[in-house]
């Protein structure tokens, strides 16, 4: 699997804006269909160019959420950045029907499929929720079997992403546990409270060590939460990160 | 295509010139790689020449700060889109580590190698010439581990992901290899004047 999961060339294509949902206060769901599109590798993103009226062109990646299935769409989900170009376009401009530029699928190491097998351990923070939850679901159905650990840091409850979704598959899935964390909130029952610790680890790693570990998230949750799984004992080869890139997007 | 409703948020003057196509420009020094920070100890730490599967120079860390260090200072664009300008290097060209060595270049295609098993492809042109060097030092400073101190490779004008970080060593091969992330769909070159992002672009 890893490292075949690229076509010969990326070429750019539309893809119409079919649904458009507020997951959280500062985070929309973007569902699209691009207009050729040949499947992809859970935990792997696509760059989305935009193009103003006079030529100007701005390009970011983001990680697909959902599944990959038979649906011919993918779903996108982007956090508002305060000062951010694109970002801030998807929230306040992006309507249903809009065509958008984007090329993918990227990525050829932080993905998961069947054949790479488990346990698996996830880890979000933040944002960093969407490429593994593209795991987590397809995991869900081509693998149930396949024992799986997400951990979750959010601000906030209502900053969690998918929230009813991640409860739902905790509470129905005998196969996955999920640990959520809140850093700016009290704990709610069967939550945690504060930031990822040894403690929490030692949680997410009571079942035994994980064969693959992905973390995700900005640089210092990385830092953090690779040193932490490390420092469990978990291989270094065996953990692959993904960490956010600039601040400006 | 023009976008509906995109006007964005252009780079100043002075710095549109500076910035290739699809860049945008970052204050701060994001960190990527494709797995946990290695803490590579200096006591460990040795940087290999290799012809082929042939050492022919290794350095131990105080060997290595006996070699000549220059300052080189700038811009940087990485893969995922943003460049940052004038970024402040130390280090050894490789022009000087190839001189020390008493060598020249025996191929053209070199592999850089790194302490977490990272390996990325570069032509040795590319290295030689006064455009690349192992840094040692970034804004007068000890490389910070995030960043791939103790020592990483600084090939500027190409992707940063070049660039390879927690650089052990240089491998001259006989073919063009693809490195980590050149088998994993990112271009062989990576001139992000050209936007060669991926394979065929």
């Amino acid at each position: 699997m890893d490292g075949s999961a690229q076509p010969k060339r990326l070429l750019w294509q539309e893809a119409v804006i079919e649904a458009i949902h507020a997951e959280t206060p500062t985070v929309k769901s973007f569902r699209l269909r691009p207009d050729s599109w040949t499947g992809f590798t859970a935990g792997q993103h696509v760059d989305i160019r935009l193009t103003a009226p006079d030529g100007y062109q701005a390009q970011r990646s983001y990680s697909i959420g959902s599944a990959p299935d038979a649906s011919g769409t993918i779903e996108l989900a982007i956090e508002a950045l305060p000062d951010g170009e694109v970002s801030p376009f998807f929230h306040d401009v992006v309507e249903v029907g809009d065509r958008i530029e984007l090329r993918g699928p990227i990525g050829g190491h932080f993905i998961w499929d069947r054949p790479l097998g488990g346990p698996i351990l996830l880890i979000a923070g933040g944002s960093g929720l969407v490429p593994l939850m593209s795991i987590l679901r397809h995991r869900a159905v081509v693998a149930p079997e396949v024992p799986a650990v997400l951990v979750v840091s959010a601000r906030r409850y209502d900053d969690l992403i998918w929230r009813t979704e991640l409860l739902r598959r905790a509470a129905e899935d005998p196969n996955l546990k999920v640990i959520v964390t809140l850093t700016r909130e009290q704990a709610r029952p069967g939550l945690r409270f504060g930031r990822i610790d040894m403690g929490l680890m030692a949680d997410a790693l009571a079942g035994g060590l994980p064969a693959l570990t992905y973390v995700c998230g900005s640089t210092p949750f990385v830092e953090a939460a690779a040193n932490l799984v490390l420092a469990a004992g978990v291989p270094f080869e065996s953990v692959r990160t993904e960490r956010y890139g600039g601040s400006k997007v | 295509m023009a976008t509906r409703g995109f006007f964005g948020k252009r780079p100043s003057e002075g710095e549109s010139g500076r910035l290739p196509p699809g860049q945008y420009l970052t204050e701060d020094f994001p960190v990527l790689s494709a797995g946990p920070t290695p803490r590579v100890d200096l006591d460990k730490w040795s940087f290999t020449l290799k012809d082929g599967v042939r050492p022919v120079a290794r350095w131990t860390w105080d060997e290595f700060a006996k070699l000549p260090h220059v300052k080189l200072t700038r811009d940087i664009h990485c893969v995922t889109k943003w460049s940052k300008f004038n970024t402040a290097w130390s280090g050894v060209m490789i022009d000087d580590i190839l001189a020390e060595a008493g060598i020249d270049p025996p191929t053209a295609f070199t592999l850089a190698h790194s302490f977490d098993g990272y390996t990325t492809n570069v032509p040795t042109a590319d290295l030689i010439g006064g455009k690349a060097m192992v840094a040692t030092a970034y804004e007068g400073k000890p490389i910070t581990p995030d960043h791939g101190g103790p020592a990483r490779l600084l090939v500027p004008h190409l992707y940063f992901w070049k660039s390879a970080k927690w650089v052990n060593g240089l491998q001259f091969t006989q073919r063009d290899e693809g490195g980590f992330w050149e088998l994993r769909g990112y271009h062989m070159y990576g001139d992000p004047w050209r936007e060669q992002r991926f394979t065929g672009d």
